[in-house]
């Protein structure tokens, strides 16, 4: 069920970060750069200080006190993630630096030890760099070759089950980061299970922003980033079957990951320590177990209404401004709106909406082949998240419609 | 209205990133290709060099933000005919305008002075110096030619 948030109880969440109370360049900000990054509410903050205030030792090893406070704190919040996820068991969620660095894990262990010559990696073409240049190198590393399912004129994915003949892996973006395209995961996931073949879905954008749970969506590998959602940056995850994380080989090599070494060789731990070599991110994790906690608190159902809403009204707005064309569906997206403009450039109106204490993001978003198929040299996005409000969506739509007054003189 | 934004986008810098002047390409000229990775702003810059090594005659195609369109069209103006040794000269002066606080000798600068509101935004310098960037890599080929012109 959406426990109703009413517009006061949203009020009362804002208020829980402080960053958002300044003025930049004379106007209070407006912060619409979610999709890049999101702000952190006072009880992450809170977690990471007093984690290092009365907590801080390494994990796994210690025999004292702050040792093993460590080690349940950093557990617990697996365990937390876990939960969050739907995950089966605490030890199929692997801790690593963000969604990037979980791709890479995959790519450099699942991969190396399952594609050959000839063999096909599925991808689509609204992925970020990030879920391509790890393909593209494991591609040049096993002789496999890249396939693209194409993106059509409305943004969403031209999805056929005949592409994933000899594909062995299919890695796909939950929520585009350009288009704001909702990808059908379980239907994509149902028809790559039914071909054999192993999916990864890039959970960037939707971890923190709908209900998520990773057996439902029936996807083999799930990759996302804590901050994005709330949490410290740094930290994040990867969710995969534990059938599959038993098979892999490791990748990073060291401490925290063996059983035994000796000067030749070493035996590894089970999943999810053999992927955790050396001393981790402890302070990030908690602070993902706190940013998971306070999610869990508004309820992702209710984040995602909200979101939706002010993403249905940015599109309303901007659509009513002449000479802006917006990418993405026309209807269902993620939480924001990426435009072109035909009378400024994407750089030359971030930099007037910064004056007027906008943050927008202008560019290409980390999605250069997408821009070039659009034959866009970029697009200005606006994007959102639950502590934005409905008066801030229309403070954009002003300064944008002075924006175009200003540029198109 | 916010004064850095009025002195940035000032109404000559508006007009020539919408009608850039010698926009287009050079035969038998040399060409660079210039870009901001980080931006996408891309430029290709043609430049041909008489038997003196003066700026024959140059042109450039791309595709940018208005302010790496406006300071290529107006460096287009304002270099064409020019001597070698005076290329380089407004060269370095248009960067002391658009990265240093202190006032560079501005002689010759002609309308690209209206640049100067750049130094207020430094990410916005690399979008001001791309097509001189470019400029300058034509001058290394160019040396070449001036040899051979000799």
């Amino acid at each position: 069920m959406v426990r109703a948030m009413t517009n006061n109880d949203w009020m009362k969440v804002r208020a829980d970060f402080p960053i958002l109370d300044q003025q930049v360049n004379g106007k209070p900000l407006v912060y619409l750069d979610n999709a890049a990054s999101s702000q952190k509410p006072r009880s992450v903050i809170a977690a990471l200080a007093h984690y290092y205030e009365h907590d801080n030792a390494n994990v796994h090893r210690g025999l004292h006190e702050l040792s093993s406070r460590a080690t349940d704190a950093f557990e617990g919040s697996r365990a937390k993630i876990a939960k969050y996820l739907g995950a089966s068991q605490a030890e199929e969620i692997i801790f690593t630096r963000g969604t990037t660095e979980a791709i890479n894990l995959v790519a450099n262990t699942w991969g190396v030890r399952n594609l050959r010559t000839g063999d096909v990696i599925l991808l689509t073409e609204m992925e970020h760099h990030s879920n391509l240049v790890p393909w593209q190198l494991l591609a040049e590393r096993t002789g496999a070759k890249l396939r693209f399912a194409p993106v059509a004129d409305d943004g969403t994915l031209a999805f056929e089950p005949s592409l994933l003949d000899g594909v062995k892996l299919f890695s796909f973006v939950h929520i585009s980061n350009s288009l704001g395209t909702i990808n059908p995961v379980v239907e994509l996931c149902r028809a790559a299970r039914a071909a054999g073949v192993v999916t990864l879905v890039d959970g960037a954008q939707s971890s923190g922003h709908l209900p998520v749970n990773v057996r439902e969506l029936g996807c083999d590998f799930y990759a996302f980033s804590g901050h994005k959602m709330c949490a410290p940056t740094g930290i994040g995850a990867l969710w995969g079957r534990m059938e599959l994380l038993q098979e892999m080989p490791p990748w990073h090599g060291g401490g925290e990951m063996i059983v035994s070494v000796t000067y030749e060789r070493a035996t590894y731990k089970q999943p999810p320590h053999k992927f955790e070599a050396g001393t981790p991110n402890i302070a990030g994790a908690v602070g993902l177990g706190a940013a998971v906690d306070y999610l869990e608190n508004i309820g992702r159902a209710a984040i995602f209404a909200h979101d939706s809403e002010l993403a249905a009204l940015a599109v309303t707005r901007l659509g009513e401004i002449p000479g802006i064309r917006i990418l993405g569906p026309s209807g269902q997206r993620g939480a924001l709106a990426a435009f072109h403009a035909e009378w400024a450039h994407p750089h030359d109106l971030t930099t007037y909406a910064n004056e007027h204490g906008l943050a927008l993001r202008g560019g290409h978003h980390c999605t250069q082949p997408l821009m070039r198929k659009l034959r866009l040299p970029g697009t200005t996005r606006a994007s959102f998240y639950f502590y934005n409000t409905t008066e801030e969506v229309e403070r954009m739509a002003e300064i944008l419609r002075a924006a175009r007054k200003f540029f198109d003189r | 209205m916010n004064d850095e934004l009025e002195e940035l986008y000032q109404q000559v810098i508006l007009d020539h990133s919408k009608r850039p002047r010698n926009f287009g390409e050079l035969l038998d000229a040399i060409h660079v290709h210039g870009d901001n990775p980080s931006c996408g702003d891309e430029i290709r810059l043609d430049v041909k060099f008489g038997p003196d090594g003066s700026v024959a005659d140059m042109k450039f195609t791309g595709t940018g933000c208005a302010i790496s369109q406006a300071s290529a069209s107006l460096m287009t103006l304002k270099l064409k005919g020019k001597p070698r040794a005076e290329a380089e000269r407004l060269m370095h002066n248009f960067h002391t305008l658009v990265t240093s606080d202190t006032e560079p000798d501005t002689k010759g600068l002609g309308d690209l002075v209206l640049l100067r509101g750049v130094r207020k935004f430094p990410q916005r310098v690399k979008c001001a110096m791309l097509s001189w960037r470019a400029f300058e890599q034509a001058l290394g080929e160019g040396g070449a030619v001036t040899t051979e012109g000799e």
